[in-house]
């Protein structure tokens, strides 16, 4: 398909959406209209790239609209068609979600226009090929994406994160304007194909990467520009949250894959250090921050910033290999990373399905004041733990499956000849091993506090099972989570395409190998095969469960809890979220989170009850944000003083003003 | 032909690891009992708890939920798997490509993740306890267990178990220092992972000494049962993983006659019951430790992983 058409008809027809958006709001199935319509665009929009795929080719197109002498230019690639079919998977079955969640929404004139302008940023940023339409439907995911967090906007929580966000977004759109800037005066021109043929000096190439960090790395949620995520993911309705957290943080890396890899030519080791510096260290302490929450959508947000970890892992051994050459091991790390970034898409997007499911049902997100669901909502309860077991890396679902190429990938790293590459690398791989183990622990706590045990409270207590729509994109979710885990090859070989033109080689074609194996590098040195230990798995289950039926007892007897003899009947005395961090918390969280726990007891005698205080800082936040927001509120003060100045005063300044702008316009020349 | 044969030698390795579990179990007992000088239950004693437990019915708590009942038989199946892909008597099995080292290790942490998850079904203090010590000790010796991984893979070119056996067998390898450190590591995490004493303790059932115990707490009849071979299974698995990497001689090769078959077993036997002699004679020497010297103690063999795995980047002859 054409780019100009696939671009122009999701353009005509998510504006017209949202210029109904308001108007729809008000009519009483209005919203169902809209979203199933939003649907509807989503699945055309992966059709057409799945499309483009399949046929191969770039697609180029230059419009006469815009800035002169740039136009705005289209381009569909592989790379470019990939993202597109993951995101709009993800769209389409947020939309359908929406068909049901969305009816619980108090005012949707406040979402529906954003929505539809939210989605058709998102599109129109992967298939931008110049710098200027690139920034414009950026900001247009940003601005949008804003609107819907402060949706809410009578909690103070949500304002201060909606306003964090913004600021956040600046700075990164500001870093890549910058960044586009400097490949552009290389170029001559700010269009991407001037950029590809223009190689830059190495201290242009260092601000440029920088820069592009800054810029799609804040948005993705790289540590330490990570800090706006979790709040604003939060805030936002949870069909919202899970866009924001499954799609736009992949379009994020998508601009940072289409910066670093396509436009800044080949790449120098250095490079990778820096990245995969950063994205150990994001991982660890994504997950790290995660297990300290028990508000499920925050908790949510920070595996997300875990998750982009894992994949810049991935484009960091990429950009290495690629670096020395090694196309064919830059080939399977790529194609690790954006296995991961639809695997992370997948399951990210169901687990804020649930997490919304949850809330809607109990009124609450705070896992301290849940429990029991799973009788209450058995069906949100099953694909809220197939969701759980595939963000925790553990087979046979397909998180397993990209972190495990992520590891082949590190292990064809001895090679490097950069003893920096060779002291990093085993170090990120530890990190990585680290992160995998502590998110499952995460994801026992947030399934276990949240749909296990007894009800904390009346809502938990009460609740009702969720929806039909929200339930059918769950279970859809869920599927694909089981189909990318056991039939990897067919997944593996779709990313070929997209794999090739980053990394210059594709991984050989999976489909070809016996029973649907894996061999990502050659025979004999490893192999797995999902779809076979699943079935073993479930071959095993069944028939222990018939022999033991058949020959033992299949006798069951209801009787109270045992609990050593003393159970409690109350449900406070069950383990909470907090205490079930808490041997994690005292072990890495008072290196890297100060945490302190004391306990005050009263004197003898007194009947005063005891006081525990668990404390914990971001120490991310008071070294970094803190200081800078203090700064500039000193700095504003200051100048403050500025607006009560006398008009003499004000016109001696603006003299000045004038004198020091000649100046440097003379020395300038 | 060849095909029939393979899979008898598969089902063969799975009988024999599930049959012998409850026996290394019973021999380490045994071993701990006449060290201290007492008699000891008879060995075949584990495999009698297992049928008494079969035989009974099962307990449940008033609001354990449909995830409670199945996962014994998901911990069951995942761990037995798990230990059917780990070379025993002989290398080369017909599944064996399906899941390499890292995947195995992955599969032991499936069948902790849902373990852990009962753990906190029926909602009381203790299963909250276990859960979340289990959890916090997974979560170093998961990453320790894995720099072990990284280091067998880098020595032997490959992560799947029979290419590294084949490879350690062959006169390749020598003697490294990143093995040594390796051994080492590796060991420690079995310990852990297998709920040993120093990490916690198997025959105690004191509040707070228990880990893996309190987890359970809640299970009975053939769900015990289930829970309990499987712990049995993992001790074999640790014990088959060692001795397939680090003692690799007399596994049987692919295709290979009756008889290197039987000398394959003698020698996995006898494996087991030196690894099982020296593991009671370790647990006899030493203390249990409090919950929180645990980190420290996996932060050690994750250190000397990592090194290992340090020591092959910068040279893969180290």
């Amino acid at each position: 398909m054409n780019v100009a058409n696939h671009a122009g008809a999701i353009t005509a027809v998510l504006l017209a959406l949202a210029a109904a958006g308001v108007p729809l709001a008000r009519a009483a199935r209005g919203p169902f209209i809209f979203y199933l319509l939003s649907a509807l665009v989503a699945v055309a929009a992966a059709a057409s790239g799945a499309f483009a795929l399949w046929k191969g080719g770039i697609s180029v197109v230059s419009l006469p609209i815009g800035l002169a002498e740039t136009g705005v230019s289209l381009r569909l690639d592989a790379l470019s068609a990939t993202f597109i079919v993951i995101v709009n998977v993800a769209i389409a079955l947020s939309s359908l979600y929406a068909l049901g969640y969305g009816r619980e929404e108090k005012e949707p004139a406040r979402v529906l226009p954003f929505y539809a302008l939210f989605v058709l940023g998102m599109n129109l940023v992967l298939v931008a090929d110049d710098a200027f339409s690139f920034l414009v439907a950026w900001e247009f995911m940003s601005l949008s994406s804003w609107a819907l967090v402060v949706v809410k906007h009578r909690e103070e929580e949500n304002r201060r994160a909606g306003a964090l966000y913004l600021v956040m977004a600046f700075i990164g759109a500001l870093a890549l304007i910058f960044a586009f800037g400097l490949m552009a005066a290389g170029g001559g021109n700010y269009l991407f194909d001037a950029m590809r043929g223009h190689a830059l000096a190495p201290i242009e190439a260092a601000v440029v990467l920088l820069l592009a960090i800054v810029g799609a790395g804040s948005k993705s949620g790289l540590v330490p520009l990570h800090a706006w995520l979790p709040p604003a993911h939060a805030a936002a309705p949870s069909h919202v949250s899970a866009l924001m957290s499954g799609v736009m943080t992949k379009v994020a890396v998508y601009g940072f894959i289409r910066i670093v890899f396509d436009l800044m030519g080949a790449p120098a080791p250095w490079w990778a250090m820096i990245v995969l510096a950063l994205a150990g260290i994001t991982t660890v302490l994504g997950v790290l921050y995660a297990m300290m929450q028990h508000d499920l959508k925050r908790l949510l947000a920070y595996h997300t910033v875990e998750n982009i970890g894992i994949i810049y892992i991935g484009l960091g051994l990429a950009l290495a290999f690629k670096a020395h050459g090694f196309t064919r091991a830059a080939a399977l790390a790529a194609t690790a990373a954006i296995f991961h970034v639809f695997n992370h898409s997948v399951f990210k997007s169901l687990l804020f399905f649930g997490a919304g499911a949850v809330q809607n049902a109990s009124g609450t997100r705070d896992l301290e004041d849940l429990g029991g669901l799973i009788h209450r909502m058995p069906l949100t309860a099953f694909t809220f733990l197939v969701g759980c077991v595939a963000i925790s890396a553990l087979p046979p679902l397909n998180g397993f499956v990209s972190e495990w190429l992520t590891f082949q990938a590190i292990l064809q790293s001895p090679d490097l000849p950069e003893w920096g590459l060779k002291f990093l690398v085993p170090a990120v791989g530890a990190l990585l091993a680290l992160s995998a183990a502590l998110a499952a622990a995460c994801f026992v706590k947030a399934f276990g506090i949240t749909f296990l045990g007894r009800p904390r409270t009346r809502a938990a207590r009460e609740a009702e099972e969720t929806d039909r729509f929200s339930l059918a994109a769950m279970f859809v979710l869920a599927a694909l989570c089981f189909a990318a885990g056991t039939f990897s090859g067919v997944f593996i070989d779709a990313l070929a395409p997209a794999v090739g033109q980053i990394a210059g080689e594709r991984l050989p074609v999976q489909l070809s190998q016996p029973w649907l194996t894996l061999v990502p590098v050659a025979e004999g040195r490893s192999s797995y095969n999902g779809l076979l230990v699943l079935l073993f798995i479930t071959f095993n289950g069944f028939f222990t469960a018939f022999v033991i039926h058949a020959l033992a007892s299949k006798k069951v007897r209801r009787g109270p809890a045992w609990d050593c003899g003393f159970p409690d009947p109350s449900p406070a005395t069950q383990y909470t979220a907090s205490s079930f961090a808490q041997p994690i918390r005292r072990v890495f969280g008072t290196l890297v989170f100060r945490a302190r726990d004391t306990v005050e007891m009263p004197p003898p005698g007194s009947m005063r009850a005891a006081r525990f205080d668990a404390g914990i800082h971001d120490l991310i936040w008071d070294a970094l944000y803190a200081p800078a927001i203090g700064s500039v509120a000193h700095a504003a003060e200051k100048l403050n003083r500025l607006q009560f100045l006398t008009i003499r005063r004000y016109l001696s300044l603006v003299f000045l003003a004038l004198i020091l702008l000649l100046l440097v316009f003379a020395l300038w020349l | 032909m060849a095909v029939i044969q393979d899979l008898a030698i598969q089902a063969a390795q799975m009988g024999l690891v599930l049959a012998l579990a409850p026996l290394v179990t019973g021999f380490v007992r045994k071993v701990k009992a006449r060290l201290m000088r007492r008699r000891g239950p008879p060995l075949l004693q584990p495999y009698r708890e297992l049928m008494r437990l079969l035989g009974k019915e099962a307990v449940l708590a008033e609001n354990a939920s449909w995830l409670f009942r199945a996962v014994p038989y998901i911990v069951f199946a995942i761990t037995w798997v798990a230990a059917a892909l780990v070379p025993t008597f002989a290398r080369g099995l017909v599944f064996s490509w399906s899941a390499d080292l890292i995947a195995i290790i992955a599969l032991l942490g499936s069948a902790r993740f849902f373990q852990a998850l009962a753990g906190l079904d029926v909602g009381t203090s203790f299963g909250g306890i276990g859960s979340s010590r289990e959890v916090m000790i997974a979560s170093l010796a998961e990453p320790a267990m894995l720099m072990v991984v990284f280091t067998l893979a880098l020595v032997a070119g490959s992560t799947q178990l029979s290419t590294i056996a084949a490879f350690m067998a062959s006169n390749e390898v020598g003697l490294r220092v990143s093995l040594g450190l390796a051994l080492i590591a590796l060991i420690m995490v079995a310990i852990a992972e297998n709920a040993r004493i120093p990490v916690d303790n198997p025959a105690t059932h004191l509040e707070l000494t228990m880990v893996h115990e309190a987890m359970v707490l809640e299970y009975s009849g053939r769900h015990l049962a289930l829970i309990d071979l499987a712990a049995q299974l993992k001790l074999v698995l640790y014990a088959s993983l060692i001795g397939c990497v680090f003692v690799p001689w007399g596994l049987a090769t692919p295709a290979a006659g009756p008889e290197i078959y039987a000398y394959g077993v003698a020698a996995y036997v006898a494996k087991l019951l030196v690894i099982g002699f020296l593991l009671a004679a370790f647990e006899m020497s030493i203390a249990k430790m409090r919950v929180f010297r645990v980190p420290e103690f996996l932060g050690g063999a994750l250190m000397l992983g990592l090194l290992a795995a340090l020591l092959l980047f910068v040279s893969r002859s180290l």
